[in-house]
């Protein structure tokens, strides 16, 4: 791979860059995080910067810029789409031609001029991949695996929802599609619309809820639901009953009313409390949706014969779902790339065009991927940090020594201290995994509340994650597979769990929110279940000698793990965004690099 | 231009014929209102 290539995702949501070239992954980076605008669609003009800030190269030594997907075939699918159903939807068809009539159809146009404002010396040549095929390329190019069956699911590309794909060395070739209407991706959305939680965001929130929900009133709604609403085939593909939904013409995603008789409750409004029947339907959808990716992963594996099973696309991030794949065992290995939304389409285009196009070798996966734990995002210098603290006049300790760091941090955080960690390159995904992150004691029964209600400001009952380093996984849960990007799920060892009754799966949402669950009661879910990182010093090392060092300390080397951030804001990037954060919420210390600040 | 050149090329590939007096039209009601002026009066004498 000599030549750099970047790939870019924009103008629908979480814009994103990356480089790749020179046998590797040099860059990738969300918009969000330079703009401070969470999903931010524009053009990605600081994660370009950045990327080629990384490699030490301007804009005219990029062989080729490669957009993520088709505009005009996303166009094709709208006239056509309108075209069928007219007269319905004429309002959402006069909502929209002004945009693509302006600016979406013209995309070619527009990049290249956003391209010039960039660098007025280069031109790049522009190229376009295909949305499920960058979804596809970004995680099998990503991964370890020379072969593999690749599996993504999302809302909607151009015209497909899903896709099968069979990845050889360099080689990717689609198998079979699942296309518009009918999409797992757009039900999930649906159903998080009806509770009222945010279109392509709050999807998790609602995977979040359905733990609450009761195992056997789910059952009844499901029932209701493949009757009425969508019909699961055989293969893993689904028929979304059109009639009720309104997202193919109209300007919402469902049809309300129709909505309301068949669930028998009204759509949530923002200001109503989630309740029971909420958790219910939260339940069905998420395990319809389980169903939906397991038969899809069974006809991948009929398809390709393969043992590896390569997840990208929204849907992906469904970590229950693909913890569920991992439990059926269809597959011996499954790997999901962290940043399986339309942001990771950057990296996807990137490494198709590299691999399908200038047929250069795979990357070198070291150990687990080629992602590099997925450190792929902007460092800070001590300089920086320098600065920033001169500014605010805040007290501070330096420590020279990494092992007095990390035992100095472990001590606090053994104290209930809720610590923002903030060290070396961002993230790249949606997840904190130990370098722009908050810190607390998972074995705290108040953690849970304190952490969601006076430091990320979110909703009482969204669970947190645990980091572990991978040795010790094994000790806490049950599944020993490297989880290194948070992207499935596990449940905690029946030794750790408290006795919580025969009847608790069937009590009700309080109950099971306020019930005592297991002596790591922060990063236990109501289901016992968890989204373990587990932590390797070949990627993490100064957060893996801190969990050991809080292990040392109290005989848990596991902490809770979330993203250095507050609701609605995009996870920190540099030291100033950290301190920021670290002055408006309750976190007690903030860890910039080796340098460790306190509130006066 | 190199927009016409891409949609042609677009045409060419997806072979949607029937597509073509839609986007034809769509364009040209796309040009009316993007240009303004005083082309944009034709917008209603198209309906």
């Amino acid at each position: 791979m000599d030549d750099f290539v970047l790939g870019i995702s924009a103008y629908y949501h979480d814009a994103a860059a990356c480089l790749v070239g020179k046998g590797k992954i040099w860059a990738a980076a969300q918009e969000e995080r330079f703009t401070r605008k969470k999903f931010d669609e524009s053009f990605p003009e600081h994660a370009i910067r950045y990327c080629l800030s990384e490699a030490g190269i301007t804009l005219s030594e990029v062989r080729a810029v490669v957009f993520y997907d088709k505009p005009l075939l996303k166009f094709e699918r709208l006239l056509e789409t309108y075209y069928h159903n007219a007269p319905a939807g004429f309002s959402s068809f006069q909502a929209s031609m002004p945009i693509w009539l302006k600016d979406k159809l013209f995309l070619k146009t527009t990049l290249q001029k956003a391209f010039k404002i960039l660098d007025p010396e280069a031109e790049p040549p522009l190229y376009f991949s295909e949305h499920h095929l960058s979804h596809a390329a970004s995680t099998f190019y990503a991964s370890a695996f020379e072969e593999a069956a690749v599996l993504t699911i999302d809302g909607v590309g151009e015209w497909a929802t899903a896709g099968i794909y069979h990845g050889q060395g360099t080689q990717l070739k689609s198998l079979v599609e699942m296309k518009f209407p009918d999409s797992v991706g757009l039900l999930y959305t649906s159903f998080t619309y009806f509770l009222c939680f945010k279109v392509n965001s709050g999807e998790y929130k609602l995977m979040g809820l359905a733990p609450y929900g009761r195992p056997e009133q789910a059952r009844q709604l499901r029932q209701k639901m493949e009757k009425e609403l969508v019909t699961l085939h055989h293969d893993g593909s689904v028929t979304l009953h059109q009639p009720y939904f309104q997202y193919a013409t109209g300007l919402r995603m469902i049809h309300e009313k129709k909505w309301e008789q068949l669930w028998g409750f009204p759509v949530r409004s923002s200001s109503e409390p989630l309740n029971q029947n909420h958790a219910d339907l939260a339940l069905a959808i998420q395990q319809f949706t389980e169903e939906a990716v397991i038969r899809m992963a069974k006809t991948a594996k009929e398809l390709t014969g393969s043992k590896n099973l390569c997840l990208a696309g929204g849907v992906a991030l469904n970590c229950v779902a693909t913890g569920k794949l991992e439990n059926c065992g269809i597959f011996e290995n499954i790997y999901t790339q962290p940043a399986s939304g339309d942001a990771g389409g950057a990296l996807g285009a990137a490494l198709a065009f590299s691999h399908l196009y200038l047929k250069t070798p795979r990357l070198q996966a070291n150990g687990y991927d080629a992602l590099q734990g997925s450190y792929l995002g902007p460092s800070f210098s001590e300089k920086e940090v320098e600065n920033v603290l001169l500014k605010t006049g805040l007290p501070f300790q330096y420590f020279k020594n990494l092992e007095e760091l990390v035992h100095f941090t472990a001590s606090n955080l053994a104290e209930g201290k809720i610590i923002g960690w903030v060290q070396g390159r961002m993230e790249w995904g949606p997840r904190a995994l130990g370098n722009r992150s908050i810190l607390a004691d998972p074995r705290n029964p108040k953690m849970q509340s304190i952490l969601n209600l006076k430091t990320k400001h979110r909703e009482d009952f969204r669970p947190f994650a645990p980091a572990v380093p991978l040795e010790y996984k094994t000790a806490f849960f049950e599944s020993a597979a490297p989880s290194p990007y948070m992207t499935t799920t596990t449940l905690l060892k029946a030794e750790h769990r408290l006795p919580v009754g025969e009847q608790f799966s069937q009590a009700d949402i309080n109950t099971k929110l306020q019930t005592p669950k297991s002596n790591l009661p922060a990063i236990t879910h109501s289901d016992f279940s968890a989204r373990v990182q587990t932590v390797t010093p070949d990627t993490n090392e100064r957060f893996w000698k801190l969990l050991h060092a809080f292990g040392s300390i109290t005989g848990t080397p596991v902490l809770v793990n979330t993203s250095f951030n507050v609701n609605e804001e995009p996870i920190v990037a540099t030291p100033a965004d950290a301190l920021r954060c670290f002055l408006s919420t309750e976190i007690d210390l903030l860890v910039l690099g080796n340098f460790v600040i306190s509130k006066p | 231009m190199d927009s016409l050149k891409e949609l042609w090329r677009y045409m060419l590939t997806r072979k949607k014929w029937w597509l073509t007096p839609i986007l034809f039209l769509l364009l040209l009601l796309g040009l009316l209102v993007v240009a303004g002026g005083p082309a944009a009066s034709f917008i209603y004498a198209l309906f």
